[in-house]
């Protein structure tokens, strides 16, 4: 074996994994400490890494809070009755009233936001999400970590987080791999954030062959979010969740969009609405929590998936009403080119023409992850003005 | 095969070798021009394609599903701040569209933290964000509520 060269690196705040997250949190570290020496270590390339490499077409989350559109406590209640009681309120909350200022940022940035014509705010797509033209989306995040960290390292890959060998249970660093020359890499550091990815190809894909890669979830994302803090010892929690989404098949295309903007809507084989077919079964099921509004996302799914089962399928997205008009039809194939560029191919390799076609949905494969509203991952303790006061127990003065 | 390269047009640069976030666009060693090594782990996310200065690069869709005949090309233009997509499909009909991927000059309105003020520690003890409260757009402080009007949800 070729002998490897070890490099040591100190630094104040090191942060694992320059996706989205990590990016954000190079940048708001540089606000709070001036002089820190701040390092992003990231295992491929920040301009392009992470879930959001392709782009966004839409912000899933803004309460406008400027126009009394939503407040932070509302939010609590749609993500409690979504995710039907298994969420943490004082995690809800906090992350709901900081989204507002962020959105703002971006818009300063030039990222462009879709306007609504009348009213001059931000474009709805539905209550909750506002649509964007979102391709550049991470790299112009990639552009503030690059002006904010002392160093950013591209292809380095981390392996495993470093306990402090004189404080019981801190982290002192992490350790890796660079993926070009093979070269070990420790990084010693008084912080340390982990910004690492969910897990893709837990579950078997529902493509075969070469089609594997083509995944909701991009194929990368190998779960460093769950291993680092596993493996220290860390408290994760709601592990045993998995979020199945509908999508578009064959190429995962969104359907957020085309459900709350276009308008566009299911059926089965036969031309019927197939949801309240299941409204007995799902009630047995769940009890309450169908005759909630909005309809939780994953009793939605459940319909559809019992729907196939039943030989109702295959489920269709109606969407050659919509597509009559230029202007809808226009952002239901950006809404792919933004994000997932994937479903336009298949597409377009099979002659699908949405505006002539109604085209097929399916659920996706199950996945282990932190986004879209789903709630596996380490512990925290959560904001002091907010999480129950037992959480902060074991921090003791000294 | 999700990516393929135009050898012709290929000048191994390695572009697309730099931004690959699957790490699988490589540079062959014998003939010095790009190749996707593992077509089974790309996602099609095109970072490649958008990358690549020679428009070498291509996307087929995966064999499995996908008959050949289509194409989905893009050509993004930072200095324009446009992105533009042209979708051909396999019966040889087009759509074209294209759309903003940034409304300011690249880079010049996000600020350089380092050069501002610190914060005070009242700052730094509080809950607020960068830009906060200010950035909110609303008058008064970052929202707080009280910790009983949560439901006892998710502990431990």
């Amino acid at each position: 074996m070729a002998k490897v060269k070890t490099h040591f690196e100190e630094s104040d705040v090191l942060i694992v994994g320059g996706g989205m997250a990590g990016t954000g949190a190079t940048f708001e570290a540089r606000h709070w400490g001036k002089d820190l020496k701040i390092i992003c270590v990231e295992k491929a390339n920040i301009d392009r890494s992470g879930a959001v490499a392709q782009g966004l077409y839409a912000i899933n989350c803004y309460m406008g809070m400027q126009w009394n559109e939503n407040q932070p406590e509302d939010h609590v209640r749609y993500a409690r009755n979504d995710l039907m009681g298994m969420v943490r309120e004082d995690l809800g909350y906090d992350m709901a009233r900081h989204v507002d200022s962020t959105v703002h940022m971006f818009d300063e940035w030039g990222l462009p936001m879709m306007k609504n014509e009348k009213t001059g705010r931000y474009l709805r797509e539905g209550k909750w999400q506002i649509m964007i033209h979102g391709e550049s989306y991470k790299p112009i995040v990639a552009e503030a970590a690059k002006k904010s960290a002392d160093k950013i390292y591209n292809r380095i890959m981390i392996t495993h987080l470093l306990m402090d060998d004189k404080k019981e249970n801190r982290i002192g660093g992490a350790v890796g791999f660079n993926m070009r020359t093979g070269d070990y890499h420790v990084f010693r550091a008084k912080t340390v954030i982990v910004a690492a990815g969910g897990a893709s190809h837990i579950f078997k894909p529902r493509a075969v062959g070469e089609g594997m890669g083509r995944t909701w979830y991009a194929p990368w994302s190998n779960g460093s979010a769950y291993a680092l803090p596993i493996a220290v010892g860390a408290k994760m929690t709601q592990m045993e969740n998995r979020i199945v989404l509908c999508r578009f098949k064959d190429g995962y295309g969104p359907v957020g969009a085309y459900f709350l903007h276009l308008k566009t809507y299911t059926q089965n084989a036969n031309g019927e609405n197939y949801e309240k077919k299941w409204y007995d079964h799902t009630k047995n099921l769940v009890g309450e929590y169908i005759d909630h509004h909005p309809t939780p996302t994953c009793l939605r799914n459940h319909a559809f998936i019992q729907e196939v089962m039943a030989g109702g399928g295959p489920i269709h997205m109606v969407t050659t009403e919509a597509f009559q008009d230029p202007h809808l039809e226009t952002v239901g194939w950006e809404n792919f080119l933004g994000m997932t560029v994937g479903q336009a191919v298949v597409w377009a390799s099979q002659n699908i023409d949405p505006k002539y076609t109604n085209p097929e949905l399916t659920t996706s494969e199950p996945y282990v992850m932190g986004s879209h509203a789903t709630c596996s991952g380490a512990w925290v303790s959560g904001p002091e003005d907010l999480s129950p006061p037992e959480y902060f127990g074991v921090i003791t003065e000294c | 095969m999700s990516t393929f390269v135009y050898m012709t047009r290929c000048d191994g640069c390695g572009h697309c070798v730099d931004i690959c976030p699957s790490d699988i666009m490589h540079i062959d060693e014998t003939i010095r021009r790009a190749v996707n090594i593992e077509p089974n782990f790309c996602w099609e996310c095109y970072s490649c394609v958008k990358a690549c200065p020679n428009h070498a690069i291509d996307v087929r869709g995966y064999a499995d599903f996908a008959p050949m005949g289509h194409s989905v090309r893009v050509r993004r233009e930072e200095e324009k701040g446009t992105i533009s997509w042209k979708i051909k499909f396999r019966n040889g009909n087009e759509k074209n569209f294209v759309s903003p991927i940034t409304t300011k000059p690249w880079g010049k309105f996000i600020p350089k933290l380092a050069e501002e003020a610190s914060p005070d520690q009242g700052e730094i003890n509080s809950q607020r964000l960068y830009t906060e409260p200010n950035g909110l757009n609303i008058d008064g402080d970052l929202p707080t509520i009280s910790k009983d009007t949560f439901k006892k949800g998710v502990y431990y």
